[in-house]
């Protein structure tokens, strides 16, 4: 097992607010799971918290990656480890380079290529990913559009390479051809044996990159877990018969 | 041993000088004199600075100067107590940080004030040689007062005079070592000329005067301090630049201040700029307990530009009192000012800046911007920037921000690898980026990895 999220329950810090209330999931070298669940549903946070965003307190279950409790370490000490997360809202960064962070992550990880070999390396997967290469230079996320700051955020998934990444919303806000792009850009990056967690509303993503379960999330935890069948159910119908079936 | 040796001589100095409190300071003055085998003008000069210095009230503004002492100060101005100081009085703190800058042995010793720099000495007479050979003069200050009585005489004390305030006045008493430049007309000077080189011939300055003079469509670059910590016994630095630059000649001033953190340190720096010349000032802040800094160009001849770019950063203890004047004297005159502070772990950055433009300055443009990064709660900045404009014939922009780094800013990047501290450190260095690329590269290079050892100190 890659990753073993069990009962997992996290509060707001700052607010006591629980947050999530017994999350159970489990990845598997290589396979793609998609979380999908109504807006509001905590689906973010719970990526957040895997992630080790300091806003949130665990109170209770684990995380297990590959067989280690990591709810302790620090966020970079996860994604040193081999997690990492891409956001769905980018926060922009004033006075640092796209490139200087990418060459500075690509350090912190222990990838290192050395200058030369990572500036075409970088300037490579801007191409194949669509990222005109004058935005590397630019700030981080700063001016840069929905489509942008989504395709910045996959080239430095591809060039990270992390054993299990979390895409939040890496589709949303996207016109039909910039999801194409995106999703041609992230099958083309996807090795064999990473993992993917999709955290995503549509099937259309899910049409490019089709997962091995889809798990319905509302509350703060999984409701329903399915295969690829369940999206086009919640395509289709909504969540409600889906929340439905597991309330009534 | 030595240690003790050395304090005894400086408190015997100064026991044995202080019969009659207004007699004490004048004699002083008269030995310092006599000492640097000075003319009578200069002497002169020194000695009604001093009166100045005496009547003269502290500026209103700015830090306090409660811990200033004056009698501590003389006797540290004599070479011969200088060095008589060791590697070993050098504090534990300032050494290490010289150990990461990864500073060579007798640099170090240059820079603590312990030891002279025969290396620097070999490049500075090669230099010297050079320059000579196009007409330029690049001496320390003292010899400039011997070999070149009349340029000195001309401009010394010119475009700041004792009695622009307390502190010039002190300065103009006591001032010892600096550089001095000068810059036949239309001669560029094909290297940037580094104060560093010489300074092992004056021992630490305390109160140096650089005196820079740039003819008529000439153009020199000067770097002054560097980046490694300069360690100052006598808490006080009260330097003085002046800066003349003739018409259509240009000058660049650089420089990067790291006194030690428990230096009170009052600069004067200003620049008389005629017809179509450029100045620029590239300054950073760092060390220091107080500072109070504010270069200053008065644009007096038509055309003429000046633009300050300034990095200050306030840490733990320290207070920053920095800006920049711009005085527009002259129409089409133009300026620009990029002030940036950081305050971190309780430091507090203040920005003091004043612009005025003339009213016979039309048709002139200005552009003031000044930015402040805090890193956490008890940290502090404040911006006063005063902007006074006569003319309805002038093009102003101005535009003051005071940010804070976000608890999300930092969880992005650390999803990116980077520890919390690599995050800050970051988004510091690009924050300070646009002003250090200004500096020649190696000065560049020094400054962020000043930064980094700043940062590793303050959040580590």
């Amino acid at each position: 097992m890659l990753l073993i999220v069990s009962g997992l329950r996290a509060q707001n810090r700052e607010s006591g607010q629980e947050i999530l209330n017994g999350v159970d999931l489990t990845v598997r070298k290589g396979e793609i799971h998609a979380i999908m669940g109504p807006n509001g549903s905590g689906k973010s946070t719970l990526a957040n918290v895997i992630m080790g965003n300091p806003k949130y307190r665990v109170t209770g279950g684990d995380v297990l990656f590959q067989g280690e409790s990591i709810v302790e370490l620090t966020t970079d000490q996860r994604v040193k480890k081999g997690l990492f997360m891409t956001f769905q809202h980018p926060f922009e960064i004033t006075g640092v380079r796209l490139r200087s962070l990418i060459m500075a992550s690509l350090d912190a990880v222990g990838r290192r290529f050395g200058v030369s070999n990572s500036i075409k390396k970088i300037d490579e997967i801007a191409d194949s990913s669509g990222l005109e290469r004058r935005f590397l230079d630019r700030y981080v996320n700063v001016g840069f559009s929905g489509g942008e700051k989504k395709r910045s955020e996959v080239i430095q998934f591809g060039l990270l390479r992390p054993k299990v990444a979390i895409l939040d919303e890496i589709d949303s806000g996207l016109d039909i051809d910039s999801l194409r792009k995106i999703a041609d850009a992230l099958k083309s990056l996807k090795e064999e044996d990473m993992s993917l967690i999709l955290i995503t509303h549509y099937q259309r993503l899910l049409d490019y990159l089709v997962p091995d379960y889809v798990h319905v999330y509302d509350s703060g935890r999984v409701i329903r877990t399915g295969g690829p069948e369940l999206a086009m159910v919640v395509e289709k119908q909504g969540y409600s018969p889906v929340l439905e079936h597991v309330r009534g | 041993m030595n240690r003790t040796t050395t304090r005894q001589t400086s408190s015997r100095s100064l026991s044995s000088s202080r019969d009659g409190s207004r007699g004490f300071s004048e004699r002083v003055v008269r030995e310092i004199s006599e000492y640097k085998k000075e003319p009578r003008w200069m002497l002169e000069k020194r000695l009604k600075s001093l009166e100045l210095y005496q009547s003269l009230d502290d500026p209103g503004f700015g830090v306090t100067t409660d811990s200033l002492n004056i009698n501590t100060i003389v006797p540290y101005l004599r070479p011969e107590v200088q060095a008589a100081r060791n590697w070993e009085d050098v504090p534990e703190e300032i050494r290490s940080t010289f150990d990461k800058l990864g500073i060579p042995e007798a640099e170090r010793k240059a820079l603590a004030g312990v030891g002279a720099q025969y290396d620097s000495e070999i490049v500075y007479q090669s230099i010297k040689r050079e320059l000579e050979s196009i007409g330029v003069v690049f001496l320390d200050m003292e010899s400039a007062v011997r070999e070149y009585p009349e340029i000195v005489k001309r401009y010394f004390m010119r475009a700041i005079t004792p009695s622009d305030h307390k502190y010039a006045a002190l300065h103009g008493a006591f001032w010892s070592g600096g550089s001095f430049v000068y810059v036949p007309e239309g001669v560029s000077v094909p290297l940037p000329l580094q104060a560093y080189f010489r300074m092992s011939m004056e021992g630490s300055g305390q109160f140096e005067h650089t005196l820079i003079i740039a003819e008529k469509g000439s153009s020199v670059e000067f770097v002054e301090g560097c980046s490694a910590p300069r360690f100052n016994e006598i808490n006080l630095h009260v330097g003085m630049v002046e800066l003349f630059v003739r018409d259509g000649a240009r000058v660049k001033y650089s420089t990067i201040q790291n006194w030690s953190k428990n230096t009170l340190n009052l600069n004067s720096k200003r620049a008389i700029v005629g017809e179509d010349g450029t100045v620029e000032w590239v300054s950073g802040s760092l060390g220091s307990n107080k500072t109070m800094l504010y270069p200053a160009s008065l644009l007096v001849g038509e055309g003429a530009k000046s633009e300050h770019l300034a990095i200050t950063y306030a840490g733990k203890g320290q207070h920053m009192d920095t800006g920049a004047k711009v005085f527009h004297m002259a129409p089409g005159t133009s300026s620009v000012i990029d002030a940036r502070s950081i305050s971190i772990n309780g430091g507090w950055a203040f920005y003091r800046g004043k612009l005025h433009i003339a009213s016979n300055a039309k048709g002139s443009k200005a552009n003031v911007k000044c930015t402040a990064l805090m890193m956490d709660d008890n940290s502090r900045s404040d911006t006063v920037p005063v902007i006074e404009v006569k003319t309805r014939d002038a093009d102003v922009g101005h535009e003051a921000r005071i940010g804070r780094i976000s608890d999300d800013q930092i969880y992005y990047l650390t999803t990116r690898g980077l520890s919390e501290d690599q995050a800050k450190a970051l988004i510091v260095k690009g924050f300070a980026e646009p002003i250090s690329k200004e500096f020649p590269l190696e000065y560049a290079v020094e400054l962020n990895r000043l930064l980094n050892l700043e940062l590793e100190g303050a959040i580590g």
